[in-house]
């Protein structure tokens, strides 16, 4: 069974979201989407400054089988893009929660966690699929 | 979705399953990468029975496929395999096959996702012939890789004693199959879709599992291989997936498959003069290999460019495991020189296209 960690939100196209104490929210995916790609070939984030979407797609990941969409769980201005995902995606798959995080996000409003799903809610979700 | 007789074998081995052909079958089991590699330098099992398996039966099957198949059928000896491309009138492509001369029969193996459309169309074309569908009732399992043969030979048993290694490239004969305790009565071919040397085994269905687990118990080399890499290693050799480089829109000559056309054969076939028109004033579009540069694979349906117009379309790419950079190919205009620079156009970037002669990977002795 995929690990869910309690201290962040989810999305149920698989990605987290996890609020810092300076109130920038990191994203990335989950354990289970990472197994579901298969090993990882290229990544397209976007840069700082730019702007995502709730449930928008924010950049794409790709296996050596095929493409997926990354939609952001969360509205909000991006402030740091982990760069050494570009040369290699491995974190993504050894260390989704960790090391694999793909952006940190200032958001547009303070209401943001109230769309997601709770751990609880997520794993259930994987539980019945 | 259907379920090949191999299902729990595959859940048993691990195996990430997908939808492919409508059947749930492995993509990997493993990681792909680690597949691929395993049946370049080792050997790989693979779960076929999702192709279909069709007799031809009939007083003159030989007549009866002549005039339905782009290959010479009157010309294949027995035991024999051939890969042949089944047209319609307009030279588009139904799918392509192997045309198997047993001693005593023929049989046609037919890609998953074609079965259901290509049984009315055989009841309607076949004179004096129509097919017996052995999909169910029959398994094939291949094992390919260069470990294949000398893995395989102690348990396979052919007529007058003949051993495996003599069994040549694209032949088919009968088989006892000493691989499960009980000897098993079925035909083994050394064809395959890896570019490696191998063998497709066809053993009744309610053994298929046993057979199975026993091919990947064969040694430590050998492992269960998915989908996923049966497509780079195919991608590789250079060798068209029906739906990617293959479809009705698309005819063999196009293709680069003139090989696999009799044009010219003395029974004409559906197809026939369509194809013949195309190859006198030449086709329109041709396939073509490339490498991309950068990492980002190029995937079928990417606009191929030259000076900004599109000139032409990817029909499959994907990182080479062999190769280590991104492979691809696809249709271009006839127009286009070879030489010319060409980019593909990936979204936000447009990498360039280079040149690359098809097959991308050939491997070292071609057994005979």
């Amino acid at each position: 069974m995929s690990e869910v960690p309690a201290d962040r939100f989810y999305l149920s196209s698989h990605e987290w979201a996890q609020e810092g104490d300076d109130g920038v929210v990191t994203i990335g995916i989950t354990e289970f989407a990472a197994s579901e790609l298969g090993e990882l070939v290229y990544i397209e984030l976007p840069g700082e400054g730019e702007d995502v979407h709730f449930e928008q797609q924010f950049g794409e990941i790709e296996s050596v089988k095929a493409v997926s969409a990354l939609n952001s769980p969360l509205s909000g201005q991006v402030i740091e893009s982990n760069a050494s995902l570009l040369d290699s995606q491995e974190p993504i798959t050894d260390s989704p929660f960790e090391e694999g995080w793909m952006l940190k996000i200032k958001p547009a409003d303070d209401s943001w966690k109230d769309q997601l799903m709770t751990p609880a809610d997520y794993e259930s979700q994987l539980n019945n699929s | 979705m259907k379920k090949t007789v191999l299902n729990s074998a595959h859940q048993r081995h691990g195996a990430r399953l997908v939808e492919f052909g409508g059947f749930e079958m492995p993509v990997w089991y493993s990681a792909l990468t680690e597949e691929h590699h395993t049946v370049r330098k080792q050997a790989g099992v693979f779960d076929l029975c999702h192709m279909g398996r069709f007799e031809v039966v009939g007083d003159d099957p030989v007549t009866a496929l002549d005039k339905v198949l782009t290959r010479d059928v009157s010309s294949m000896k027995k035991g024999q395999v051939c890969y042949s491309l089944v047209c319609q009138e307009d030279g588009g492509i139904l799918d392509d096959i192997l045309v198997y001369r047993l001693p005593d029969r023929w049989w046609l193996v037919v890609n998953a996702g074609n079965r259901d459309k290509l049984l009315p169309w055989f009841e309607e074309k076949l004179e004096g012939a129509h097919i017996v569908d052995h999909s169910e009732s029959l398994a094939m399992v291949a094992l390919q890789g260069p470990l294949a043969v000398g893995l395989l030979a102690p348990h396979i048993e052919r007529p007058k004693g003949r051993s495996l290694e003599t069994l040549g490239y694209y032949r088919v004969g009968a088989a006892t199959v000493n691989l499960t305790g009980t000897p098993l009565q079925g035909w083994i071919s050394r064809t395959g879709y890896t570019g490696e040397d191998g063998f497709e085994i066809y053993v009744d269905s309610e053994h298929a599992e046993a057979v199975f687990d026993a091919l990947v118990d064969l040694s430590d080399d050998v492992h269960p291989c998915g989908l996923g890499c049966r497509d780079t290693l195919r991608l590789e050799a250079g060798m068209p997936l029906y739906g990617h480089e293959l479809s009705e829109q698309i005819d063999p000559i196009s293709a680069g498959l003139e090989f696999g056309v009799g044009l010219h054969k003395t029974t004409p076939f559906i197809g026939q003069s369509a194809l013949q028109e195309i190859e006198s004033r030449g086709p329109q579009r041709r396939m073509r290999g490339f490498t991309v540069d950068g990492r980002r694979p190029a995937r079928q349906g990417a606009a191929i460019l030259h000076e900004g117009k599109v000139v032409g379309e990817v029909t499959s790419g994907s990182p080479s495991p062999t190769l280590g950079v991104a492979i691809a190919c696809g249709y271009v205009d006839s127009g286009i020189p070879e030489d010319a620079s060409l980019q593909v156009d990936l979204g936000r970037q447009t990498p360039d296209l280079k040149p690359h002669p098809l097959p991308f990977y050939r491997r070292e002795t071609e057994k005979v």
